[in-house]
Order: structure tokens, then C-alpha cells, then sequence
């Protein structure tokens, strides 16, 4: 028969159809988690630029300066703090704080990473 | 005069080993009728071939669960007015995360088991009742009066649960929400069931359950007042009061 629960229908956590606010919260976070995985890889291989000596690494910093990996950057800063604030959100509920107001805790959250993302492209496009 | 709606029934098929495929039907509807009502009408008036589940037709037996528009919905009381428009196309399939017998019913056995194995409780007394909106005259105290359990073992939980789509060990929400109100204290045997791999600790907070609970179970809830019993316990035990 067909319709089981399968470990291969991991691709139905990242699809939104039919889902309410905690889905979405359930969403973001795996996005986030896997972006801030990718990031960590992607971290490895640049730092793996310090072996290769001062001249290659140096390369790689001024790339930095590049707009498109500064957007790469925040996007990453913006990925640490939804996953982050979005972790404290399941670590209250888990302890029975504001589990009926999970909604609410979510709503007030993102609008808290929102100011700081925006804080901290402030920071990296005009500081 | 009665208030009359054109919608197309779009209903999910699937008989043996075919692959799921769609069939439209046109039909007329008052709009304050249920979905379960014009699935009923393609069975009794279009195709005597279409196989689904219902039995009550008032949110008792919790035989009629089918996502609506893809949500998870208990089809005798959702009106159609509320899922659609007129002249509009409503979407009629099978809860997911069961298998599917035909069409739009589907096997439920592993998730009756798993309210077995957690003891579910089919009526409790009052007095351990969670009564929502209770009368000034309720008989809160006394315990000669039983009352069924919220739960409607309907799988709307289990169908919307994102971990329940992955994990099939996974005992899911109406499950652990019924442990929750057996309680470990009460039942002891509890805390290994529910202390493991595929117990209160699979869940990720994703807050379906609740979302499309047609009852007043809020198995969310109950879940994290399951991990709050299970480290109760657990410290019980650390500390020699178990």
C-alpha cells in the first residue's frame, strides 16, 4: 500500500501547503539549520586559505568586500538569529512555558530578528 | 429561499496499486452544507465506485477525517462555505500518513495499536476531566460521573504531524496526548513507552496537531506536559521516591 510514513518523504517537511504557523516556524528552522550547515562547510574551506598561505587568504578577504557575499554574509546572520530565537521559541514551550500562545511567541520573535537583521545590515552596508 | 452554490468536487482516487489521480465532479450545493454531504452526493448520484469512511455525521466517531484544500479536516463539520467560494473547486483527499485502502479511506490500524499500547483512556472521570467552559453547576467534584474522552482517535494529528510523515515508529500526537492524560503516575509502564527514541522526545514543535484538532485535546500541549511528567519521573526515580 501506499501513503506510509517513509524517512524518503523528508522533502514533505519543507513543503508549506496546508500548514499553519507552527509548520511554518517548523519550516524556517530546518531551512536555517541546513543554510547554517552549509555556512559552516563553506567556513572550513576558507579558513582551509590560511594553510595555503598569507597572499591566497589575503585574496579571499577582499573578496569579502564584494556586495553579493556581503548579502551571503547577512544572509547568514540573518539565518543565526531566526534559527536561534526560533530555538528559544521550542525551548519555552518544551517547558510549558506559552505553549498556547505558540503563535503569538512566534509572531513576537521574528519581529525581534527582523530589528536585528535589519541592525546588522545597517552595520554591514553603512558602517 | 435556500442559498445555492456550483462547485466542483475535485475527489482523490486510488484503487489497489494505481497511482493517485483526480476526478471532478460538477454539482449544486447549499453552501451551509458539509463537505461530507457532497461527497455523499458523488457516491449516492455519480459513482458508487468512490470508497471513504464516515459513520456519525456529528464529530463523534471521528471516521470522516480527509484533507479539504490539503488541510486536514473533519468533513462532517466543516461547511462548505467555509473551505470554498462559488463556482469555485474544493479538493477532497486522503489523510496522509496512512495508507491508503481506496480513495479516500484509509487504514488506521497502527494508530488505533498505538492508543492501545499507551493505555488510551475512552471515558475518564470527571473529577480528571479537562472541561473547557465548565457549567457553574457541573458536578466537578464528583466522581460517579464518567464523561468520553475528548480525543476522537479521528487522525488529523497524525496526518498534519510533519515527524509523523517520516517516522512510522513514531507513536504521534494523539497517542502521547492520551498517555499525558493516563498519566505516569497513575500508570507507571507509561515512562518506558513514552521515554524513547519514538516517544515524546521525536517531537519538533511544528504545532499541527493542535492546529487541525477537531477536539478539545490540544495534543501540543499535552505533549510538553508528557515531557514534564517524564523528567518528573525520571528525577522521582534519581532520587529514590519513585
Amino acid at each position: 500500500m501506499n501513503n506510509q510514513p517513509s524517512a524518503n518523504k523528508f522533502w514533505a517537511w519543507f513543503n508549506p501547503m496546508g500548514r499553519q504557523v507552527g509548520g511554518w516556524a517548523f519550516i524556517l528552522n530546518r531551512i536555517t539549520a541546513l543554510g547554517l550547515t552549509f555556512y559552516l562547510f563553506l567556513h572550513l574551506i576558507v579558513l582551509n586559505q590560511l594553510a595555503q598561505g598569507p597572499a591566497a587568504y589575503g585574496g579571499f578577504i577582499a573578496l569579502t568586500e564584494n556586495p553579493i557575499v556581503k548579502l551571503g554574509e547577512l544572509l547568514v546572520v540573518a539565518a543565526a538569529i531566526m534559527h536561534g530565537l526560533n530555538g528559544i521559541r521550542i525551548i519555552f514551550t518544551s517547558f510549558g512555558i506559552g505553549v498556547t500562545r505558540q503563535k503569538e511567541l512566534f509572531y513576537g520573535f521574528m519581529v525581534v530578528a527582523l530589528v536585528a537583521i535589519l541592525f546588522f545590515a545597517a552595520r554591514m552596508y553603512m558602517g | 429561499m435556500t442559498e445555492k452554490w456550483n462547485i466542483t468536487l475535485r475527489v482523490s482516487r486510488q484503487k489497489d496499486t494505481e497511482n493517485q489521480h483526480f476526478d471532478d465532479f460538477k454539482m449544486e450545493v447549499n453552501p451551509d452544507e458539509y463537505v461530507l454531504d457532497a461527497v455523499e452526493r458523488v457516491w449516492a448520484f455519480m459513482d458508487r465506485t468512490l470508497c471513504y469512511r464516515h459513520a456519525c455525521h456529528h464529530s463523534t466517531c471521528g471516521a470522516c477525517g480527509m484533507r479539504v484544500n490539503g488541510v486536514e479536516k473533519l468533513t462532517c463539520i466543516t461547511p462548505i462555505r467555509a473551505v470554498t467560494s462559488n463556482g469555485a473547486t474544493l479538493k477532497v483527499e486522503p489523510l496522509r500518513n496512512f495508507p491508503v485502502v481506496s480513495d479516500l479511506a484509509v487504514d488506521m490500524g497502527a494508530f488505533y495499536r498505538k492508543m492501545e499500547v499507551v493505555s488510551a483512556r475512552a471515558v475518564l472521570p470527571i473529577t480528571e476531566a479537562e472541561i473547557e467552559n465548565p457549567a457553574t453547576n457541573w458536578p466537578q467534584n464528583d466522581a460517579q460521573f464518567l464523561r468520553l474522552s475528548d480525543c476522537l482517535e479521528c487522525g488529523l494529528c497524525i496526518s498534519a504531524c510533519p515527524v509523523a510523515a517520516t517516522s512510522p515508529e513514531y507513536l504521534g500526537p494523539a497517542p502521547l496526548a492520551a498517555a499525558q492524560d493516563v498519566g505516569i503516575h497513575r500508570n507507571p509502564e507509561l515512562l518506558g513507552i513514552v521515554d524513547c527514541e519514538d516517544g515524546v522526545w521525536r517531537c519538533h514543535s511544528a504545532f499541527e496537531c493542535t492546529a487541525v484538532c477537531p477536539s478539545f485535546v490540544d495534543p501540543a500541549r499535552r505533549i510538553m506536559a508528557l515531557r514534564t511528567q517524564v523528567i518528573g519521573a525520571k528525577l522521582g526515580k534519581l532520587f529514590g521516591k519513585a
